[in-house]
């Protein structure tokens, strides 16, 4: 097996988690979450953390439960609903939250990931968005510059990994975690199988292995559903 | 006598064109998916990573790894593909989606939207909704025209935080549908709905339009 595959998460994260760090989590909602080394995170105990990720897990998954742990001081997301506790310590101060548009978020964690230090879009001009920052004009349009976000860990979710690291994810559980692979000083990635090297079609790779520094199968998946929506089963269809 | 939600949503789906790839908003804009005329193809974005929405999975076939942005199950279809969200607003803000219907809270006669936040209350954010109404080429709004002290939401300005300045194309109330020409800043009234008087839709709206009934 290569240096890149660690026995659990906990392996996976030793001597990477400090007091005030960031870490930078995949999913959307709870889909495509790396929930092993979310427990692991909790575990480390590692405090004043600013976490960066579309949402902040919701009530009793996901980071939810590192912000019920008491260590997070800080979050950017696009969405935080859904989840109490962090409704509680935002709005008695405990807890500073960055709002920022989806599209916006994935940019800035794009561009971090690719040396890109800052850039313009058009999304939240003349809001509260764009408060504070600089705004220009190109081709008579106006636009706001939003910076570029990297982290001291990433943690991410694919579905499958070889032993380099390259990656595929699965369905819309893809989402954040391609560009968090790539901001992360390190990046730590559970999956739910390694394959040998070799087995993937090296045109079918979503993520090349040099942005994964450390691998680990999970060893449980809740992949909790938060809106199970169905249609019943009476068309003959 | 007014429009109901459906009413809303089927006012919505006339905006459908054949071939448009179409984001849809949470709420009365959801039901549109249902209401795409025969014949017609129309594929939808979802904004997590995925273009080619299918229909709510049989019981039993509920996949955790295939979420809409309403978080709800959902299915692929034979054409879908799967894309990071860094992609997904790459086709939203480069301009690439035809068409966006979403909520709101308030719309001003200029064209401006507020669908985030309310000061003072919990913000849960404002999603992709921002990025939606910045990057896609023609953006419809679906809300009831007043609040449940009655009050109107079609402002002369927008007194929420703002999603987007001057971005709606096309405001769907209960009351009627109003076009803005969001280059002049103004709203014209092109549709009452059913049992609706051009006095009635007139004392309910705060905003100043112009009446181009169709």
């Amino acid at each position: 097996m290569s240096h890149k595959v660690f026995k659990d998460a906990a392996a996976a994260l030793e001597g990477l988690t400090f007091d005030g760090m960031t870490v930078m989590s995949g999913g959307f909602g709870l889909c495509g979450i790396p929930e092993n080394l979310i427990r692991a995170l909790r575990d480390s105990n590692a405090r004043e953390l600013t976490v960066i990720g579309n949402n902040v897990g919701c009530d009793h998954h996901g980071m939810w439960l590192v912000l019920a742990n008491n260590q997070i001081k800080k979050v950017l997301a696009s969405y935080v609903g859904e989840n109490k506790i962090l409704e509680q310590r935002f709005m008695s101060g405990e807890i500073e939250i960055e709002f920022n548009p989806q599209g916006t978020l994935a940019e800035r964690i794009r561009a971090g990931g690719a040396g890109i230090p800052a850039f313009y879009t058009r999304t939240g001009y003349g809001t509260k968005v764009a408060e504070g920052k600089e705004t220009r004009q190109f081709n008579g349009e106006w636009y706001v510059m939003e910076t570029g976000l990297v982290a001291d860990l990433s943690l991410v979710k694919a579905w499958k990994a070889d032993a380099e690291g390259n990656l595929v994810y699965r369905k819309t559980a893809r989402n954040f975690n391609p560009m968090i692979a790539t901001a992360g000083k390190v990046t730590v990635v559970e999956v739910e199988e390694i394959v040998p090297v070799g087995s993937f079609d090296p045109d079918q790779i979503h993520t090349p292995g040099i942005f994964v520094d450390r691998i680990v199968v999970g060893a449980h998946f809740d992949k909790h559903i938060e809106r199970r929506t169905t249609r019943p089963r009476t068309e003959n269809a | 006598m007014a429009w109901t939600r459906d009413d809303m949503a089927a006012r919505a789906a006339k905006e459908l064109r054949d071939g448009f790839y179409v984001n849809l908003g949470i709420g009365i804009p959801t039901l549109v998916a249902n209401m795409i005329p025969e014949g017609m193809t129309v594929t939808l974005q979802s904004e997590n990573g995925m273009l080619g929405m299918g229909p709510f999975p049989f019981e039993g076939e509920e996949d955790a790894d295939l979420i809409n942005a309403g978080k709800q199950t959902i299915t692929d279809l034979p054409q879908t593909s799967y894309f990071s969200s860094a992609d997904s607003f790459g086709m939203i803000r480069g301009g690439h989606i035809n068409l966006s219907i979403l909520g709101g809270m308030e719309v001003a006669e200029n064209g401006d939207l507020a669908n985030w936040m309310v000061p003072g209350k919990m913000v849960k954010g404002m999603g992709g909704a921002m990025d939606l109404v910045a990057g896609v080429k023609r953006v419809v709004v679906v809300m009831d025209h007043c609040d449940r002290s009655g009050a109107s939401k079609v402002k002369k300005a927008c007194s929420l935080p703002l999603t987007g300045k001057g971005v709606v194309d096309l405001l769907i109330t209960d009351l009627g549908v109003f076009e803005i020409d969001k280059q002049a800043g103004r709203a014209a009234l092109i549709e009452l709905a059913r049992g609706v008087t051009l006095d009635e839709i007139t004392a309910k709206t705060e905003a100043s339009f112009s009446v181009a009934l169709r």
